[in-house]
């Protein structure tokens, strides 16, 4: 019964779909709801296939829509981390704003698109799959929901082509990280909510009585992020054909709900999000206990609660009230020591096991990501004092921090954890290759170092340009003195991406061959069976 | 899975095992726990000093009467009262008599240089070269002037711009279509294209340039000049010579007569004070080509 209930559905998604596509106002709306016609019918027919099988076996964990998870990271990881690489010699040498890509192609339909490919693609899968391995092994319970988590995989692919496309055929509405329209935005909070139904009915369910830490930081990325994106995206849509909307806020009000938005978008996907990640594969692959659970505790519930006060320190010096800047600017500060909190909790528990940054080039890389983890939490309170900010606000000293932050993080974390589930997944006996995880390891640091120096050398000289003024008080330089003297830098810049992809070019053919060539792991080693 | 491994001198743990993973009961850092306080306290401090929380009917504002809006005020204040003096001597000197002045004329280009970075740079470049040959932005280099280079001209071009529909004292001309518009056939663009090439020392086709001549006699002759050397009172450029606003190719010059161009420049009367004006005029003036 229940199948042919979702048999109707799709198909009414699919004819109204079509119907709302012949008469679309713009191209991109049209794109979007060929998208949606195209996915109904495929989850239709699919439907179709599978009518009336048997219900899954709900003592075994549910590891096919992680697998899956784990192919899409790495493919919009290399798509992100290439469009990022395109646009980074886009900034060096202008020329290659090819006149052919004239539209579509350029910077400013490309950046968009590499930020939410890397953060929302990438990250946003590398999240959700790891997540979804992480609560079954820690709560000892299949996921909830049934196939309901391959809804929230295939509905989250479906989100992220919607705004690709409509990034490349100019449908945005101007606020960087939520650049996607009306219609993409209901689409992904259909999505997220799905996705926390199934996180919180999981841990419901748990077999364990107490609630892993890697769990809260989960749960509460999963939470503030639908709270931020329901917010940020109050919009009215222009006509129900079109893909244009006007948002209810506007002038300042407008800025310090985005820049709320954005800054919790970085604090919850990109620090919680990933600390949730950081506590259970840390643990595992260096085999030895978390360092303190008092501190994971203090630390998370600090976090949360401070981070959230943060955003108006990306509003220095604007329209934006001078108390709401303090607040912002001071949060920031006080947030720091929590932020560390993470980066202690998961160094600390290498003690013990220092030696295995010898022998295991993946803990290496996690150690790494902990690392700039550290840097980047430091770097950001530092940046959001004002006098500090009135230098770098602007520069590429900002892209610097992101990027190391990014970069060196989440992509590092991201891999650490990739190299640990693959076997698992596939139940291999080891990886493909250690030596090749070494060259993926010393490409990308080398590469986020090379990014992240230049940027902080153009930065500083960036902002020193900017504020010159001679002894009269006039202006020295033209911003286009400043774009010229970066040059050298953007290049450095655009081959430590370089690298980088490299990097994670070489991770997807290890993987790759983990899967193809690496032979079974024995039973004794196999992931245990929820029980 | 193998489980977690522990040594014999670990601390103890919580007890709690999920999928292997213990945790450890150790104190939380002192280090860190203090820098935490010492963070904490510095923010309350810092609340008390500047303005920090939101009330009934507005925020604290702090012992130290500090506001980021009125300290920029200040600061603006004083830099334009500092240079008062030379912005008073700047509008009280005859426009022609500033070059005259070495002391003044010195204030002038150096306050006319910064606004030209912040107002001109955009389109004219940082050197003022037009960005590139060809690029439709004039070269203030040279000494090719489109409506004049005297500081008059200047100060006027610059006050009012060019085709704008903002100022009706806006310098305005406009270039016939000849191609589009069919006010000559294909053959007399042909053979005008040809005279032009040859009027700039370019290679041409003989025959064609001398018939040419007439065309341009009658057609062009009559803004551009007899001889193609321009008339900056109809903002004409001159042709017979190796300077191009919008390229010297046959090509170019072929789109051009086809398709005219109608190049807009904004004026700067509400963006600048007169004193700022006449300063960029200085800059300009003197930076190769003034009249």
């Amino acid at each position: 019964m229940w199948d042919y209930v979702k048999l109707i559905v799709l198909a009414a998604v699919a004819v109204l779909a079509a119907i709302a596509a012949s008469y679309a106002r713009d191209l991109a709306y049209l794109v979007h709801m060929m998208i949606f016609m195209l996915a109904a019918v495929a989850a239709f027919l699919w439907q179709i296939r599978h009518m009336g099988e048997a219900v899954h076996n709900e003592k075994e964990y549910m590891d096919g829509v992680i697998r899956y998870g784990v192919i899409a990271t790495c493919f919009w990881g290399i798509v992100g981390f290439l469009v990022g690489v395109v646009i980074a010699f886009q900034l060096a040498f202008p020329e290659l704003n090819l006149a052919l890509l004239e539209g579509f192609g350029n910077f400013g339909r490309l950046r968009p698109l590499h930020t939410s490919a890397v953060i929302f693609a990438f990250g946003g899968n590398a999240l959700i799959a790891s997540s979804f391995y992480v609560v079954q092994r820690t709560t000892a319970a299949r996921l909830f929901g049934g196939n309901l988590a391959w809804f929230v995989f295939w509905g989250y692919q479906v989100f992220i082509l919607m705004a690709a496309t409509g990034y490349v055929l100019g449908s945005t509405q101007g606020q960087e990280y939520a650049e996607p329209e009306w219609l993409t935005d209901l689409w992904l909070t259909v999505v997220w909510v799905a996705y926390l139904l199934i996180f919180m009915g999981t841990l419901i369910k748990r077999r364990e009585p107490h609630i892993y830490v890697a769990n809260w930081f989960y749960l509460s990325f999963i939470v503030t992020v639908a709270m931020l994106h329901i917010v940020n995206n109050l919009q009215i849509p222009v006509s129900f054909l079109g893909s244009r909307s006007i948002p209810v806020w506007s002038g300042v009000q407008s800025a310090m709900v985005q820049w709320w938005y954005g800054h919790n978008a970085v604090g919850f996907f990109l620090t919680a999000g990933f600390l949730g990640m950081m506590y259970y594969f840390i643990p595992k692959q260096a085999e030895r206990p978390v360092y303190s659970y008092k501190l994971s505790i203090i630390h998370f519930w600090a976090l949360i609660f401070l981070y959230i006060w943060a955003g108006p320190h990306h509003l220095h010096y604007t329209a934006l009230p001078d108390w709401a800047q303090t607040l912002g600017m001071t949060f920031s500060i006080m947030l720091w020591m929590p932020s560390w909190g993470g980066m202690i909790n998961g160094l600390m528990t290498l003690s013990g096991a220092w030696d295995k940054l010898r022998t295991d080039p993946v803990i290496r890389m996690m150690v790494v990501a902990v690392g700039f983890y550290g840097m980047a939490t430091f770097e950001g309170p530092m940046m959001s004092i004002r006098a500090v900010n009135s230098l770098s606000h602007y520069t590429d000293w900002t892209i610097g921090h992101v990027h190391s932050g990014a970069l060196g993080w989440n992509g590092m974390i991201t891999f650490g954890a990739l190299y640990y589930l693959v076997p698992k997944l596939w139940k291999r006996e080891r990886l493909y290759s250690l030596s090749l995880v070494s060259w993926h390891f010393w490409l990308a640091t080398i590469g986020i170092v090379l990014y992240a120096a230049s940027m902080w050398v153009t930065g500083i000289m960036e902002g020193l340009m900017w504020r010159e003024v001679d002894a009269q008080g006039f202006l020295v330089n033209s911003f286009a003195d400043t774009v010229a003297a970066k040059f050298p830098m953007n290049v450095v810049r655009g081959t430590g991406g370089l690298m980088f992809l490299t990097g994670a070019l070489i991770m997807c053919y290890n993987l790759w061959m983990t899967v193809r060539k690496v032979g079974e792991a024995k039973p004794a080693t196999a992931a245990v069976a929820a029980e | 899975m193998a489980t977690p491994k522990k040594k014999s001198n670990d601390p103890k743990t919580t007890g709690h095992s999920w999928d292997g993973i213990e945790e450890f009961d150790n104190p939380l850092p002192r280090w860190w726990l203090w820098v935490f306080y010492l963070c904490i306290l510095w923010s309350v401090v810092y609340w008390v000093l500047y303005p920090a929380w939101p009330m009934v009917s507005g925020a604290t504002s702090g012992v130290l009467g500090y506001s980021s809006r009125a300290d920029v005020e200040v600061e603006i204040a004083d830099a334009d009262a500092a240079n008062q003096v030379w912005y008073d001597r700047l509008m009280s000197t005859d426009l022609d008599a500033i070059s005259a002045d070495p002391e003044l004329e010195r204030f002038a280009v150096n306050a006319g240089a910064a606004v030209f970075r912040a107002q001109c740079s955009q389109c004219h470049g940082a050197g003022a070269d037009g960005l590139r040959a060809g690029s439709g932005f004039p070269n203030l280099l040279d000494d090719e002037w489109m409506w004049g280079g005297t500081m008059d001209d200047i100060v006027t071009t610059v006050t009012y711009g060019i085709r704008n529909e903002d100022f009706p004292d806006a310098r305005y001309s406009e270039m016939p279509s000849f191609g589009r518009d069919e006010l000559l056939t294909p053959e007399e663009i042909d053979q005008v294209v040809n005279h032009v090439l040859a009027i700039s020392g370019q290679a041409h086709d003989a025959a064609l340039a001398a018939a040419g001549a007439e065309v341009f006699d009658l057609n062009c002759a009559s803004c551009h000049g007899a001889d193609g050397s321009g008339d900056t009172f109809v903002g004409a450029p001159a042709l017979n010579n190796a300077i191009w606003l919008y390229g010297g190719s046959e090509a170019d010059i072929r789109a051009t007569v086809n398709n005219a161009h109608f190049g807009i420049m904004p004026g700067f009367t509400n963006r600048l004070n007169p004193a700022q004006i006449r300063a960029v005029g200085a800059y300009v003036h003197q930076l190769g080509g003034g009249q």
